[in-house]
């Protein structure tokens, strides 16, 4: 579990460290084009090869790297920054309206396909990565209200937050004093766990044109544009899809060394 | 078991009409009236305001919606502005491929994630799980777009077994339609089934730790028959919620799919509108889709009740 644990935040450190190194550097400039080079294998001079304008295929992952990570921290930041206060909101009203309104609202989100729902988004504002942002972001706002209002509820029931109420305190102090820092856990988990959604998600909205427009490059983008000529130079494609799988699956990896190291019942269970 | 029943279809109505009011209201805000679209630039003002009045889309928005949501409860979701034929046709036309490629991709998956999930709770901690957890991780990371590409580059343009795109139709008989679904159906059954196999070893583990499953064993079940009789029953449902959002998900998730294969299914339908502005049919369509997920997760909390009798009590 440690390996694997380890394995998640090199993944995941690898994707962030090459986010932001592309902000002063890359091997090649990405928007520099370059007929004359185009669709090369890998090589010494470019290490993942060139796509179809002779753009470096590694400076291009690395800046890519930016978008990705860019657009599903600002959607997960939507969701934490909306979910979390309904979340502690429904649970000082536990079983109260407001509880339930919070909680009918989120299954009528869950109940909308995000995809269609995204698409929408972007069809009525335009495609751009700010959109994709906000389409994905919604979706993240009731997963993060379920996981605080379950994660709350638990906690209300305990002694020493009696106690925090027989001391006076209001519900909504007692909410950002003693209830949010212990679901903290929690959230960093499902924070992990959504960001590696958003990455798919970006990925799957810049595939279909609905995503970060160009100059702007696009791990999803990437592959769009590579479809046309996989069986000419299959590296254009397989370097852009594999940067996904990884980054994704070390966030997951990472998420769950997380969660095993969190949670206490887990860790003497395991 | 009536009242519990009669509960849960009052907030089924209910989600239905919240849902109905939302997707109107959201279309409402949509730029660019259909109307100018369907009679390009060069439209005369007097024309597209004819259209607009033979289409119904001046009277004001109270009176649209209830013409909108009578007509679909009498089964007539309004014409396509595009395709000039009944929104209700294309639906049917589409599910045709939608339907059966989101039950070959549900089938495909539990088929993948039935073995493997059972497997590693078996071998809990043995290098079986280990595999399986592995394996499981790689699929929930593969996007499946990108997975499709790689089956195309392998099993359409090298190995030529199956078709890269397009569907023929089932009127070409059924051999030729599931061949072109075969390598969508792969694509999207791949990440769900990781997921499933994940649910089910962990529901598996959890209910393993059980009394009566102590007790199966003591009264000398071996322990293939107490996992198959007593563990995977008492596993099933955690499994059976996942497996309900799933079967929505890829009816309305498979667009990207769709899009890399040219299928002519539900989502490439939504897609095209949504780009030609055909919004009775974005309208109609999205909603046909929300009713679907909430009745399935209807039909699911039913499941739960005939699976576990204790559910049937407590409501």
């Amino acid at each position: 579990m440690r390996v694997a644990f380890f394995l998640g935040l090199i993944l995941s450190l690898a994707a962030l460290i090459a986010a932001l190194v592309s902000l002063v550097w890359t091997p090649y400039d990405v928007t520099a084009l370059s007929i004359a080079d185009k669709l090369k294998p890998p090589s010494p001079a470019h290490w993942l090869g060139t796509d179809h304008f002779g753009r470096d295929i590694a400076s291009m992952l690395m800046a890519g790297a930016r978008t990705s990570i860019a657009v599903a921290l600002v959607a997960v930041g939507i969701g934490v920054g909306l979910g979390v206060p309904l979340g502690l909101l429904a649970a000082a009203n536990r079983g109260g309206l407001v509880d339930e309104v919070v909680m009918r609202g989120n299954d009528l989100i869950f109940a909308f396909p995000s995809l269609v729902i995204a698409i929408l988004i972007t069809a009525v504002f335009g495609p751009s990565a700010t959109n994709a942002i906000i389409a994905i972001g919604i979706f993240n706002i009731p997963v993060f209200a379920r996981v605080t209002r379950g994660g709350a509820l638990s906690l209300w029931t305990l002694d020493f937050i009696r106690a925090a109420e027989v001391a006076g305190k209001g519900r909504t102090r007692i909410s950002a004093e003693h209830i949010l820092p212990n679901i903290l856990n929690l959230l960093i988990v499902q924070g992990t766990i959504q960001f590696s959604l958003g990455i798919l998600a970006e990925a799957g909205l810049s595939y279909v044109g609905l995503g970060a427009q160009p100059p702007t490059p696009s791990w999803g983008r990437m592959l769009a544009e590579a479809q046309t000529m996989v069986t000419l130079a299959p590296h254009v494609a397989i370097f852009p899809g594999l940067a996904i799988v990884l980054t994704v699956l070390g966030l997951n990896l990472l998420g769950d060394g997380l969660r095993d190291h969190l949670d206490p019942r887990l860790r003497r269970a395991g | 078991m009536t009242r519990y029943l009669f509960r849960r279809l009052i907030s089924l109505a209910l989600s239905l009409v919240v849902a109905s009011l939302v997707i109107f209201a959201v279309i409402e805000v949509v730029p660019g009236d259909p109307a100018s679209y369907m009679l390009g630039l060069n439209a005369k003002p007097e024309t597209v305001a004819a259209l607009k009045d033979q289409l119904g889309l001046n009277a004001p928005a109270p009176v649209r919606y209830l013409n909108w949501i009578t007509g679909m409860v009498q089964g007539d979701f309004g014409l396509s502005y595009t395709y000039k034929t009944p929104v209700s046709q294309l639906v049917i036309q589409r599910l045709a491929v939608s339907l059966p490629l989101a039950l070959y991709a549900l089938a495909l998956a539990v088929l993948v994630a039935f073995p493997a999930g059972l497997m590693a709770a078996a071998r809990r901690g043995k290098v079986a799980d280990a595999a399986v957890m592995g394996a499981t991780q790689v699929g929930i990371a593969l996007p499946n777009f990108w997975f499709a590409m790689l089956l195309v580059l392998a099993f359409a343009l090298h190995w030529q077994i199956f078709p890269a795109g397009g569907f023929p139709g089932w009127d070409q008989g059924l051999w030729p339609g599931l061949r072109a679904l075969t390598l969508p159906a792969i694509a999207l059954a791949l990440p769900q089934a990781a997921i499933l196999a994940r649910v089910l070893r962990s529901a598996l583990i959890e209910t393993l730790g059980q009394d009566y499953i102590r007790t199966a064993r003591a009264k000398g079940l071996t322990g293939g028959q107490t996992l198959l009789r007593h563990g995977l029953r008492n596993a099933l449902i955690p499994v059976l919620t996942i497996m309900g959002m799933q079967f929505s998900f890829l009816l309305a998730g498979a667009i990207i799919i769709e899009n890399v294969f040219y299928l002519p299914g539900l989502g490439r339908l939504i897609f095209q509108a949504i780009t030609q502005r055909d919004l009775i049919v974005v309208e109609s369509v999205v909603m046909i889709l929300v009713f679907a997920v909430i009745l399935v997760t209807f039909l699911v909390d039913l499941a739960y009740a005939a699976i576990d009798p204790r559910l049937r009590k407590r409501a």
